[in-house]
């Protein structure tokens, strides 16, 4: 792609034709989860974690297409800025999914009427 | 106070004359006095027509020296009112025996003991860190300014406008009275209906605006904006540690934002996560708050961690020992700060295999911590150490911080915890290392650095004075809560029954105002060495034979940092530099590229501030109005396209002569 040449830096623009792809994939990863949810083709659980799926591919498509990230913009900071979100983002929902499961194990059971007293 | 939104004027919101405190003597006196004060205080700058001089070359600055300043001043006011809190408490405690109340009822020292917290870790250790890295990092690295010289005036004016809206809780209306964190259900609607929980929401939200900023100000400065030769692996310790703080901010606070976001939606909208009822979890707030919580105790103590890194190598002149695995330990921290934070919620139910994780996790963060401990030991070894104040500091805090981090180690065993937790034990650690790792740490900082800012050395003998006081002052005050913590005595209470316990907390009492004098044997230094600033001028910008960039330049640097970018090719620039016989360039100077000051910073914290208060006391309209300036006066200043000038080489030129002669005279 010629506009690399005029930015030494590595700072990557989008060309029209990446804005085009990145758009109509983000249009079928859209349109397959509603498809997916009101028609109901498979059962609730599948169709859960294939949302879920399509989400994810989702975000990838924003950042490749739209925040032009790869491992070479910026000399690399934004691949490195990526990793490190994730394994925090990783870090963050798997802990705390796990301690609040985890919550009640050394509590004494309750009654559950009690549970709605102040 | 105790009637929820009973009567909300359209006009007024909940604010009316009950808010003001009138019954309580002590804050009508505080009250008076701060008015007093403030009123002397406008009346002379007003008298020496100072308003002009400070907003032009001030306020409006995007100077990274000026703003750097203007934190570290915020921070030492706001350590002045968090330390009054202190010593209230203090007093408090070791008055209310034998069936005395103290002076203090339990509406009051709530708030206090809240207040304290609040201001300490969110005003003042963060500005004051804050500060030194925005004053230190670009110089260290041979840079101009930040990258984006506007952003960091608008980060320095929202910080300030959260610390007024706590300032602001104190005389109009109260402080919430649930302890730092603000953990529901207390500080719910259902019991703590008044605004004091709405203050500490919208202050630290306020303020959390301007901290986010300041780290990805200073991430893209310390990535982007490296003099050339400066690999990652030849950044000074100070930066790295910097980089790995704002990394942590950026990375942390966003969580912050939003538990106190989902908290006030709690309290203004009636939905239900942290409540008891409707399948709310209070947990949920323990949790993620303490997921921002744990990383925020490192970006208080990283940069510091630096500091003494800077002040034992340059004080032993050595290069510092294990510079690699300096580097090291402090990523590791960076990473492993994240897997620990369930240490401070051991008690709240969870089984052996998630405790236990987070106990181990814990305790292995203590060998980084320790590596670099042995490594400043290292350094000194056969070293020629020159005991100046920021190089006592730096031993006062070796040896205080490791007791901190023993009794660390000991809280992270859980079932040590289980006995241990929320006692004043705990605070004794917290304090023991916050005290003995930050604020020495900064004490350290300031002595170093004050010559780089205002061109003169600080008097030693009022530096030792204030040393010894508040390293005294600081085991006499805590020593006693371990002892108490370890017999049973919990935090945050007001009256006790058991007499035996009194002495203990008289000698904290004690210490408490050995601190004081601490305090203020630094202020005293502050105006001592003022007056006597010809004598302790710092002639060539390198008092201490420095290792790094900073002292390459003068004292203070020229509004442009550098006539000339430098070229480095070590670690320790300037030592290099020095060695290889470095010429100061004396021609061929250029213009320099500087941005322009600009209000827009001051304008957009003060709507914010008013709209914050506007939230607090319900006035819907006015916050609707705040809100929508503020957004018009972003979109505005984004139009402004006259934000940058250029110095004339001519004017370079003469700053750059103006210290030749300074130089000779110094020879």
């Amino acid at each position: 792609m010629s506009h690399d040449a005029h930015h030494a830096e590595g700072t990557p623009h989008g060309s029209l034709r990446d804005y085009v792809i990145g758009f109509s994939l983000s249009v079928v990863l859209t349109a397959i989860p509603f498809w997916l949810v009101m028609e109901r083709p498979l059962s609730a659980g599948l169709t859960g974690v294939l949302i879920m799926g399509f989400a994810v591919a989702q975000i990838l498509v924003h950042m490749v297409y739209f925040l032009h990230m790869n491992g070479r913009s910026e000399g690399g900071w934004t691949m490195i800025a990526l990793v490190f979100t994730l394994i925090v983002v990783a870090i963050t929902m798997t802990g705390s999914l796990w301690v609040m499961y985890h919550l009640n194990t050394n509590m004494m059971p309750m009654p559950h009427a009690l549970g709605g007293v102040p | 106070m105790s009637a929820p939104s009973a009567v909300v004027s359209p006009i007024f919101g909940r604010l009316s004359l009950d808010a003001l405190p009138l019954h309580e003597p002590i804050l009508v006196t505080t009250f008076a006095a701060v008015a007093l004060g403030g009123v002397a205080l406008l009346a002379l700058l007003t008298w020496f027509r100072l308003w002009g001089y400070l907003w032009k070359e001030w306020f409006t600055s995007v100077d990274h020296k000026k703003i750097g300043i203007m934190y570290m001043v915020l921070g030492l006011v706001m350590l002045l009112r968090g330390f009054a809190d202190a010593i209230m408490m203090r007093l408090q405690q070791a008055l209310a025996f034998n069936g005395s109340e103290g002076y203090l009822n339990a509406h009051h020292y709530d708030q206090i003991f809240t207040a304290h917290g609040v201001i300490m870790i969110f005003f003042v250790a963060m500005p004051l860190v804050t500060g030194i890295m925005n004053y230190v990092v670009p110089l260290q690295i041979g840079a101009r300014d930040v990258s984006f010289p506007f952003l960091n005036n608008f980060s320095f004016w929202m910080t300030t406008a959260g610390a007024v809206l706590v300032m602001m809780s104190l005389f109009v209306g109260e402080f919430a009275r649930t302890g730092w964190l603000a953990y529901p259900p207390l500080s719910g609607l259902a019991y703590s209906p008044d605004v004091g929980v709405d203050y500490y929401i919208w202050a630290l939200q306020i303020a959390g605006v301007g901290t986010t900023l300041s780290g990805i100000n200073l991430i893209v400065t310390i990535v982007k904006l490296r003099a050339p030769g400066m690999t990652m692996m030849r950044m000074p310790v100070f930066t790295w540690t910097s980089l790995c703080t704002n990394v942590l901010i950026v990375a942390s606070f966003p969580v912050l934002t939003a538990v106190l976001t989902l908290l006030s939606l709690d309290r203004y909208v009636g939905t239900n996560f942290f409540t008891n009822d409707f399948g709310g979890n209070p947990m949920m707030y323990v949790n993620l708050i303490w997921i921002w919580g744990h990383p925020e105790v490192y970006i208080l103590i990283l940069p510091l961690f630096g500091v003494f890194s800077e002040v034992t190598s340059t004080f032993s002149g050595k290069r510092l020992f294990g510079y690699t695995s300096m580097v090291y330990a402090t990523v590791v921290i960076t990473i492993l700060s994240y897997l620990v934070w369930l240490h401070h919620f051991f008690t709240m139910g969870s089984g052996a295999s998630v405790n236990s994780f987070f106990g181990i996790t814990t305790m292995v963060i203590s060998i980084p911590t320790g590596a670099k401990l042995f490594n400043w030991l290292f350094t000194m070894y056969r070293g020629r150490i020159r005991f100046e104040l920021p190089m006592m500091w730096t031993v006062a805090f070796m040896l205080t911080f490791v007791v901190g981090g023993m009794t660390g180690v000991l809280l992270a065993v859980p079932p040590a915890d289980f006995v241990l937790h929320n006692s004043l034990f705990l605070i004794a650690h917290f304090h023991n290392v916050i005290i003995g790792g930050v604020l020495f740490g900064l004490f350290a900082a300031i002595n170093y650095w004050f010559p780089k800012a205002f061109g003169f050395k600080l008097d030693v003998f009022w530096g030792k004075v204030s040393f010894w006081c508040w390293v005294v002052g600081f085991w006499m005050a805590f020593m006693p809560l371990y002892i108490l913590g370890l017999m049973g005595v919990t935090r945050r209470m007001r009256v006790f029954d058991d007499p035996s316990l009194q002495i203990w907390f008289v000698v904290a009492g004690v210490g408490a105002v050995v601190i004081a004098i601490g305090i203020a044997a630094m202020l005293i230094q502050f105006v001592v060495s003022f007056m006597r600033r010809e004598a302790l001028r710092d002639v060539d910008g390198d008092p201490w034979n420095g290792r790094t960039l900073e002292w390459s330049t003068s004292s203070p640097p020229p509004e442009y940092n550098f006539a000339f970018t430098p070229i480095i090719h070590d670690l320790d620039a300037w030592h290099d530099m020095k060695r290889r016989g470095h010429e100061r360039p004396v021609a061929g100077f250029r213009p320099i590229h500087m941005p322009k000051n600009t209000g827009t910073g001051v304008v957009l914290s003060a709507i914010s501030l008013v709209c914050g208060f506007a939230l607090v006391w319900h006035i819907w309209w006015l916050a609707a109005l705040s809100f929508l300036a503020i957004l018009v006066t972003a979109i505005t200043h984004t139009f402004n396209y006259n934000r940058d000038f250029h110095i004339p080489a001519a004017t370079v030129a003469a700053t750059e002569s103006e210290r030749a002669p300074a130089l000779v005279a110094a020879e």
